[in-house]
This record gives structure tokens, sequence and C-alpha cells, in this order.
């Protein structure tokens, strides 16, 4: 009789705590949704998924990001919508949430794609998050374009796969080309993070033209994404004396990094990609970021009136915050999908994959946007240096390999 | 000199975290025999608990630099949370298991985990955004140099708080009545109910102490490192499992072997990343674990000889 007492006790609470689970998921999950995606409604309007990292500690390159595509999308429907063939029609963004980890992407791609059915993904910005995504678009014959991961195997996973931004290997060009003609460095250490592939290759392109122009690394240092201890490592890195320290990372690790190492008294310049790119960077690490610098995709600063256009339509739709470099491409990516489903005339998957990647010279916020045929966008680089407590633009980097 | 005084530096302070971690899974071990998995997510809310609260009192009150008193309040609060998550967690879920085999138990401490885990990622609590904890205590510029190593009050504070919370564990398990009945049930749990110890309410008290020493750590831990993450990030999984093996290396269900080990895995993480491959100190902790249990596998202090708790 007790037996079955405690049985029966301990299924009610089971399944008390499974009801309350449930509702707690199905809260979360409501909100997510479009209310106009997913289901019927089919040929009316187009549908796009944005797979981002909305929470977690990247969680401002998704929500970034998504401002961006949400800016662009919400000026084409102003202007009546996307003509499509005969017909024009409404864009509709359904937005699910990766939480800045790889393993989370495939599901939530393949959701975005058998539940919502939408006729082309946008996302995301961590290569080692794209690379998962990637393949399930692939599969699906849906097109994806990334606005900003710039590992190159990103678009190997194949031909439906597309960037809007540059790849590793220039940017890490240029961070070498920045670090040997503007600051006049000849020996850096690298502090690179390992759990992530844009890290990795991102240091090593910077290695190597940085030997190729003269350079030495007189220190390899390696951590993982989340650590929070680096006292050690940078003991290590102090000891070699570089000149300049190169930290292709993201930035809630960056901060955590920069501010001991200038508790430990390293005052060199500590160099980065477009990985730094977030206004938490600078509200967490303070002034130890100060006499930093970063490769971006545009500088906000930028006197063009493309760019100042952009951020003037940006801030009067967020509340007078001012756009990074990850918003801005956001709007590019979304606008390069729509300009290729009008030329496309039909969100059938294999027809959108060509239109989008007989992109050419597409007047971009972040550059003229020409895709080549490994689907790749060739562009100029900002380099971004911290000042007195603000980002500002001190240099920009043309691409070798341009009009190749 | 240098690397090798920072590496020392950084060891004990490490260690310092760790150790107050270790206690908990020990402790618990010690007298149930079953590894407490849920235990890294209380340190979670402790930690995220403690910015939480800093910043609220912060705003209450109206100020923009921390008094001395802030970090002893937070610190209570955090303790408070984190000793009733734990009461509650024992009597709902491992005390209704108490005569079921141990791999009912050891189950039921991995889904008590991911439940604190996922509650804990929701909106109304603490949500999925990295927190700042407000500095509680002057932390700008270091407290002296030796060479080249900067010596920060944090660090004093952060091994100054874990040793005495350990010497006053140690003082309540071994000198006082509830740490013999605590013994006493460790032992044997139908004897010890025999002699007239209420055994229910030991355990309860042991999940409190260790969740108590784990909200320390959890605020310590917040402290110097200012970023807090997510409930469900693995970060705190495999500080958990860091802790969790040097409670193993020192000798599981032993106090003391808890904070050698937590001191040893300390020293291995930062020498090795010091001296050796630094991608590699997860692998480093690891492979010390696997030496362990095949040559030692009681821990260095797990002998029978010294009493367990």
């Amino acid at each position: 009789m007790t037996v079955r007492r405690t049985v029966l006790s301990l299924m009610s609470r089971v399944s008390l705590a499974v009801a309350v689970s449930a509702v707690v998921v199905g809260a979360g999950g409501c909100e997510k949704k479009d209310p106009k995606g997913g289901g019927a409604g089919g040929a009316s309007e187009v549908r796009v998924g944005h797979y981002a990292s909305m929470t977690g500690p990247e969680a401002t390159f998704g929500r970034s990001t998504d401002e961006g595509i949400r800016l662009a999308i919400k000026e084409i429907n102003d202007a009546g919508g996307v003509k499509v063939g005969e017909t024009t029609r409404r864009v509709t963004l359904v937005t699910d949430d990766t939480e800045s980890q790889s393993t989370k992407a495939g599901d939530v791609v393949r959701k975005l794609i058998d539940v919502n059915k939408v006729h082309a993904v946008l996302g995301e910005v961590a290569s080692s998050i794209s690379l998962e995504g990637a393949p399930v678009c692939q599969e699906a014959g849906i097109p994806m374009i990334t606005p900003s991961s710039t590992n190159t195997r990103v678009t190997e996973r194949g031909d439906y796969i597309f960037r809007v931004c540059f790849i590793d290997p220039f940017q890490g060009f240029a961070g070498a080309k920045f670090a040997v003609d503007e600051l006049k460095v000849k020996k850096v250490a690298l502090l690179v993070d390992t759990a992530s592939a844009y890290s990795q290759q991102l240091a090593d392109e910077f290695a190597k033209a940085f030997v190729g122009m003269g350079g030495e690394v007189v220190s390899r240092v390696e951590y993982q994404k989340g650590e929070k201890e680096f006292n050690a490592r940078l003991t290590k890195i102090r000891e070699a004396s570089p000149e300049a320290i190169y930290l292709p990372g993201y930035y809630t690790d960056i901060a955590n990094i920069a501010i001991q190492a200038r508790q430990l008294g390293i005052r060199v310049p500590i160099i980065g990609g477009d990985g730094w790119d977030s206004e938490e960077l600078a509200k967490n690490a303070g002034d130890a970021i100060e006499n930093c610098f970063y490769t971006n995709h545009y500088a906000p600063d930028d006197p063009s009136p493309e760019i100042q256009e952009f951020v003037r339509a940006y801030r009067a739709a967020y509340n007078g915050k001012t756009p990074d470099g990850l918003a801005a491409l956001g709007y590019d990516a979304a606008r390069v999908l729509i300009a290729a489903l009008e030329r496309a005339g039909t969100t059938d998957g294999s027809a959108l994959r060509d239109a989008i990647a007989a992109t050419k010279d597409f007047p971009g916020v972040t550059g003229r946007i020409t895709l080549d045929r490994n689907r790749n966008a060739v562009k100029p680089i900002v380099v971004l240096e911290r000042k007195g407590g603000a980002w500002i633009f001190r240099a920009k980097i043309e691409d070798p390999s341009a009009g190749r | 000199m240098d690397q090798f005084l920072q590496a020392i530096q950084n060891s004990i302070t490490t260690g310092s975290l760790y150790a107050l971690i270790a206690l908990g899974y020990t402790m618990v071990y010690g007298i149930l025999k079953f590894i407490n998995f849920s235990h890294s997510d209380v340190v979670v809310i402790g930690a995220l608990f403690s910015t939480v609260l800093a910043l609220t009192l912060l705003e209450k009150l109206g100020l923009q630099q921390a008094p001395w008193w802030l970090g002893g309040v937070v610190l209570a609060g955090a303790m408070a949370l984190c000793a009733t998550v734990s009461f509650l967690v024992e009597r709902l879920a491992y005390r209704p298991l108490r005569q079921a085999p141990r791999l009912n138990c050891l189950i039921t401490a991995i889904g008590v985990s991911l439940f604190l885990q996922n509650t804990g990622n929701q909106k109304f609590l603490f949500g999925t955004q990295p927190r700042k904890i407000p500095a509680l205590v002057p932390d700008a510029e270091p407290l002296f140099m030796i060479g080249k190593v900067p010596f920060r009050l944090i660090d004093f504070i952060i091994v100054g708080t874990a040793v005495v919370l350990m010497v006053a564990l140690d003082r309540l398990v071994f000198k006082s009545a509830m740490g013999r009945a605590m013994r006493a049930v460790s032992f044997d749990h139908k004897t010890a109910s025999l002699m007239g110890i209420n055994v229910d309410r030991v355990i309860s008290m042991t999940f409190v102490l260790g969740a108590c020493l784990a909200a320390a750590g959890g605020f310590l831990y917040a402290l110097r490192y200012q970023t807090v993450t997510q409930p469900a990030d693995t970060t705190w999984a495999l500080l958990g499992l860091k802790a969790f093996v040097s409670a193993v290396v020192g000798g599981i269900g032993n106090i003391r072997g808890a904070v050698l080990g937590a001191l040893i895995i300390a020293s291995i993480e930062n020498f090795g990343a010091a001296y050796l491959f630094s991608g590699l100190t997860d692998a480093y902790v690891f492979a010390v674990l696997i030496g362990m249990l095949l040559l030692r596998p009681g821990g260095i202090l797990g002998s029978a000889a010294v009493e367990k708790v």
C-alpha cells in the first residue's frame, strides 16, 4: 500500500513537472513564431528564414543582424512588396534562435525549412554555426546567404550557400598588413580560440601573411570559447615580449582577455577581427580595450552617402541605436536576396540560387557586392581603432585579388 | 620566474574556487554514495543570483560605488537561495528514492540538473544574456607587485573566504554533534538511525552545507571573472566536472582530500597552460583523472585509514 502510494505520488509529481515544462516550452515557442509565417497562405507571400544567435554569449551578433534584415524587409514591404514574376508579394521573416551553439543550428534550420516552409534562409554570423546550418539548406535545395560568416569552408558546403562578406584569408591578410604598415610591429603573439573554426583560420591566415611580410610570430597560445581564466596564457605571451597581440575571437571572451591582459601589465596593441564587433565589448571591457584595433566590414562614421543614409534609417527604426557591421551585413544580405528574387521571377530553389549567383555590382552598404564563382563576396576591409572611449575609422584596405 | 610565480598564484586562487565546489560533491557522495550531478547548477544559481542581487541592491540604494558590506550581504543572499534550492531538490527528488537502486538516483540527478538549467534559462528567471557583476571590491590597481606578478585584493578575498569556510566546515564535521551524526550516517545509515540519529535531517543538512559552499564558489567566481553566462552554458558543466574530478583525485568522500585535489587540478591546468601546449588544458585534467582511476582508484587520501564523511 505504501509502495503504491509512493508510486502514485511520484507519478503525480512527474506529470506535474511535465505539465509545467510543457507550458513553459509552449509559451517560449509561441513567442518566436511569426503569426503570418508557416502553414497556408503560400503563394501570396515570400517567406525568409533567419537562424541567429539571439541569446547567449554571441547574442548581439544575432540581434544586430536580425534588426538589419528587418529594416530591409520593412522597406521593401512599405514599397508594396517584392515583384516575383507576375505577382507582387509581401516578404515575411521567421527568426529562430541558435543560442550561440553550433549544435542547435541543424535542428533550427530544419524547422525553418520543414515547418515554416521558408523559400530562402539567412544566417548565421559565427562560422562554426553556419557550417552546421549550411548542409541542411544544401540538402533541401533552399538557398542560404550568410551575412557575415567569413570562414572559407562555409560556402564550400555546396552550391546553394552564399555570403555577402569577405573571407578570412583576406581578413587575416588585412590584419597583418595593418600591423606591419600602420603599427610598424615586427613581433606578434597569437591567442586563438580552438573551439571556433573562424578564430583558427583567421589566426593561420594572419600568421602566413605576417611572416610573408617579414614579421615574426613569437608565441601562439590557445584557449577555448567560454574559458574565463587567461592569466597563465597571458603571462606566457608577456614572457615572449611581442609588440602586438593578434586575437581573433568573439567579443564575450575578448572582454575577459583584454581585462586580464591589462591587469598583467600587457600594454601592447591588441588586434582582432570582425568577431569583436559588438557594443557589449566596450561595455564589458571598459578601458582595457584602449589601444586595440579590429578589421571590420564597415565603419559607421564613414562619410559616404550610402552608409550615412543607412545609419540614419537604422537609427530612426531602432531608437537611435548605431548599426554595427553585422546589422549592415544583415541589411545587405536581405537586399541581395530580394533583388535576386525579382530577377528570378520565382521562389523555386534552383532558379533562385542561379539568380543569387549572378549578383554583380550590387550597391550594398558594406561596399559593392559581386559574388565570385566560389559564391563569396570580394570587398574592402576597414580597420577601427579604440581611442578615447570610442571606435573610430583608422584605415581601409583593398583586396589584392579584386577584379581578378 | 615571473611565469612560475604567476602560475602558483593562479593555482591557489582557482584551486580555492574548485575546492569550494568540490566539497559539495564529496560530502553528498560520502553520505549517500551517489554523485549529485545537479551540484554545478547550484553554483550557477549562486553566481547569477549574486550578480542580480548586487545590481538590484546598488540600484535600489541609489549608489554608484558599492559599500564594503555589500559583498557580505550578497554572499549571504546567494547562500540562502542556494541552500533553499538544494534542500528542496533533496526533499523532492532524492528522498523519495532513498530505498531505490543507486542508478535511479544518478539518473534523477541528471534530470534535476537539466531541469535547473532550463528553468534558469527562462526569461522570468535569469534569461540567456551574459550578465556583468558590478565591482563590489576596489579592483582598479593591484595591491602590490612581486616582479611582474600583480597581487590583487580580489585574489586575497577569494582565498581568504575559501579558507574561512573550509576551516569552519572542518570544525563542524569533526568537532560538533551534527558533524558526528554526519560521520555516523556516512558509515552506516541503519545503525545510525538505531542510535537515535535523524538520518533524513542529517542528509538535508549535508545538502544545505554543500549548497552554501557552492553559493560562495559561484559568488567568488562571478567577482573574479565579472561576466556570468546563462545557466545552460557548457562552461558551467565543465567547471562542475573539474570540481568533481578534484573530489575524485583527492579521494571522493574525503573532505580534506577534496581541497587537496582541487589545488592539484588547478595547478595542472595553470602550469599546463603556462609551460605545455596551452590548447589542451582540459585534456591534462582528464588525463590525470584517468591515471588516478587506474593507479589509485580511491584517490590520494581515499584510503580506509582516513575517516570519511
